[in-house]
């Protein structure tokens, strides 16, 4: 149940995503984010599309595992298309009672949709391909300049890299307390909201006693082995650039500025919105 | 009412690349009376064996019966077979929650629908037989002991006066007295209130002294499933499997194969002690 949670999970398997320098797929992820919040017409869309696409088959997940972490936000998504479909101003489609919905409406929610669903699609997959203790290398190392403006950056990395350590012990953690409630005759299931949460507090409070038990035990462990801080610490395996990271780079700059360009080209832009005219208003 | 496991299997991850094969092919009987202790290495599948018996994990392929009914049918009412078959897991700090003892242990039986005087008086009756210390009935769950917290889960669950009783590793993380302190409390339910249990643990001497029926989990199947004395007598096959038969055994057969005519099948040490003292007195 509680395992069906995809986002900052680890896919292991052998690809060129998995082998990629993490400071490249942080920074490609950024540029992709970018990149689909620009496009002004479906010709960016598409190249974006392809672009997800081939870094999916790339990565070697199964598109399954990928879709999976869309369950999550399926709400949110819902919301934003909602209030989208209702309150954007414009001409109107149908409307029945108070409510409206606008050609420009059902315009922006499909488009919504759209961007986050390949926003979380694309951050997923860089989380599936990337071990956490990656992760957080590659952010320690790719926002090092911070360090200028007196940021911790190397504090932050271990607490970073500490709290995704911990999520899946807390949530196998979780699950075993929830079945050793179930088989006490707890349910989790029936009755209304305020008796499903009271429900949880069986869980919880073991919960809460075992992770202060963890983070204790943790923060001894470290102190004992004189942990200080984060400055001047080495790596076991510290990251180097090769060659296939600069490939990926020129390949990710490459498609930004392709995508970008013709996402916003005044004349592909003019002539769909001309269809679009045509089309629907006549 | 017997607990029948049919062909059950069950498989982790199977949607990766590596699927885990956690049972493969498990048949059991388990009539009611029984002191079953349930043996096997670290991942050999005897907790997701025993998370089958009372329905928290529902078999990729097989079935399971309790009581002539299918327990993996979509319409089986699950809280009514966990009333009859008990699951104490092996940490207690997973379960326990409540302000006090007391209140912990009235949460299993007030679930399955006991009234409040009802829920309390199993309460108070499973703290009596779990030996529970009287002047502790109402201190903090979090301010006990190791064997205390062990206790109190195990009458967390008796509370709601189950006829199966599963244990998983009760004994983990106690020193040895705690340890033969609640494997004799277990021993004593089954004689006295005649419940059916079963012992998951990973150590043989544990398991030799109390129980009737030895079933040996090794990578997801049953290797062995018959009385200790016939189990025990694999001795190599169960060493290949990571499990060490008990000293006592272990002992005996070493004096057997030097040449002393020692009971090669004792299982506890006053068993090996009196086997040899014959042998040695029939020898002079």
């Amino acid at each position: 149940m509680i395992r069906d949670i995809t986002i900052g999970q680890y896919y292991q398997t052998k690809s060129v995503m998995h082998r990629l320098d993490p400071r490249v797929k942080l920074l490609g992820t950024l540029l992709f984010v970018i990149a689909i919040f620009t496009y002004k017409n479906p010709v960016g869309y598409v190249l974006g599309i392809i672009f997800l696409c081939t870094v999916i088959k790339l990565s070697h997940v199964p598109i399954k595992f990928i879709t999976k972490g869309l369950k999550g936000i399926l709400m949110i998504l819902l919301l934003t298309v909602l209030i989208n479909l209702f309150l954007t101003p414009g001409t109107a489609l149908v409307s029945f009672w108070k409510l409206t919905i606008t050609y420009e409406g059902v315009a922006v929610a499909l488009t919504m949709i759209l961007r986050l669903t390949m926003l979380i699609m694309g951050s997923s997959i860089v989380t599936l391909t990337t071990t956490p203790n990656n992760l957080t290398d590659g952010l320690e190392k790719g926002l090092g300049f911070m360090k200028i403006f007196r940021v911790p950056v190397g504090d932050v990395a271990m607490m970073m890299s500490i709290a995704l350590r911990f999520i899946p012990i807390l949530l196998e953690e979780t699950d075993r307390i929830m079945k050793a409630q179930l088989a006490r005759g707890a349910d989790f299931e029936s009755g209304n909201l305020v008796k499903k949460a009271r429900a949880l507090v069986p869980v919880l409070v073991p919960l809460f006693v075992s992770a202060f038990r963890r983070a204790g035990d943790l923060a001894m462990a470290m102190e004992a082995r004189c942990y200080r801080g984060g400055d001047g610490r080495t790596k076991m395996k510290p990251l180097i650039y090769k060659k296939r990271d600069v490939i990926a780079y020129i390949v990710l700059f490459a498609f930004m500025v392709i995508s970008i360009w013709m996402g916003r080209w005044s004349v592909i832009t003019d002539f769909f919105n001309s269809l679009y005219t045509d089309l629907i208003l006549k | 009412m017997p607990l029948i496991l049919d062909h059950v299997s069950q498989i982790y991850n199977a949607d990766t690349e590596n699927p885990v094969k956690a049972l493969d092919d498990v048949n059991l009987v388990i009539p009611e009376g029984q002191f079953i202790g349930v043996i096997g290495h670290t991942g050999s599948g005897k907790s997701t064996l025993i998370q089958h018996m009372n329905g928290l994990i529902l078999p990729t392929s097989g079935n399971v019966y309790y009581n002539g009914k299918d327990i993996t049918d979509k319409d089986f009412n699950k809280k009514e077979l966990r009333k009859h078959v008990g699951l104490v897991f092996q940490y207690p700090e997973h379960q326990l929650f409540e302000t006090d003892v007391f209140a912990d242990v009235c949460f299993g039986p007030g679930n399955i629908g006991m009234t409040r005087k009802e829920a309390e008086m199993a309460a108070f009756d499973a703290l009596r037989k779990v030996s529970f210390p009287e002047d502790l009935y109402y201190a903090s769950v979090f301010e006990l002991s190791g064997g205390q917290k062990r206790r109190a889960a195990i009458a967390g669950v008796l509370a709601m006066k189950p006829d199966f009783l599963i244990l998983d590793e009760p004994t983990a993380g106690l020193d040895p007295v705690g340890r033969t302190e609640i494997l004799d409390m277990v021993s004593e339910l089954h004689k006295t209130a005649g419940i059916t249990i079963i012992l998951v643990s990973h150590s043989m001497e544990d398991v030799a002294r109390y129980v009737e029926r030895v079933v040996v989990m090794d990578k997801g199947r049953v290797a062995y499933d018959d009385v200790p004395r016939e189990v025990f007598s694999h001795s190599e096959e169960l060493e290949a499997m990571g499990l060490a038969i008990p000293e006592p055994s272990k002992i005996a057969r070493q004096l057997v194969k030097n040449g002393l005519d020692v009971d090669p099948g004792v299982l506890t040490s006053e068993e090996a002690a009196d086997s040899i003292y014959k042998a040695l007195m029939k020898n002079r």
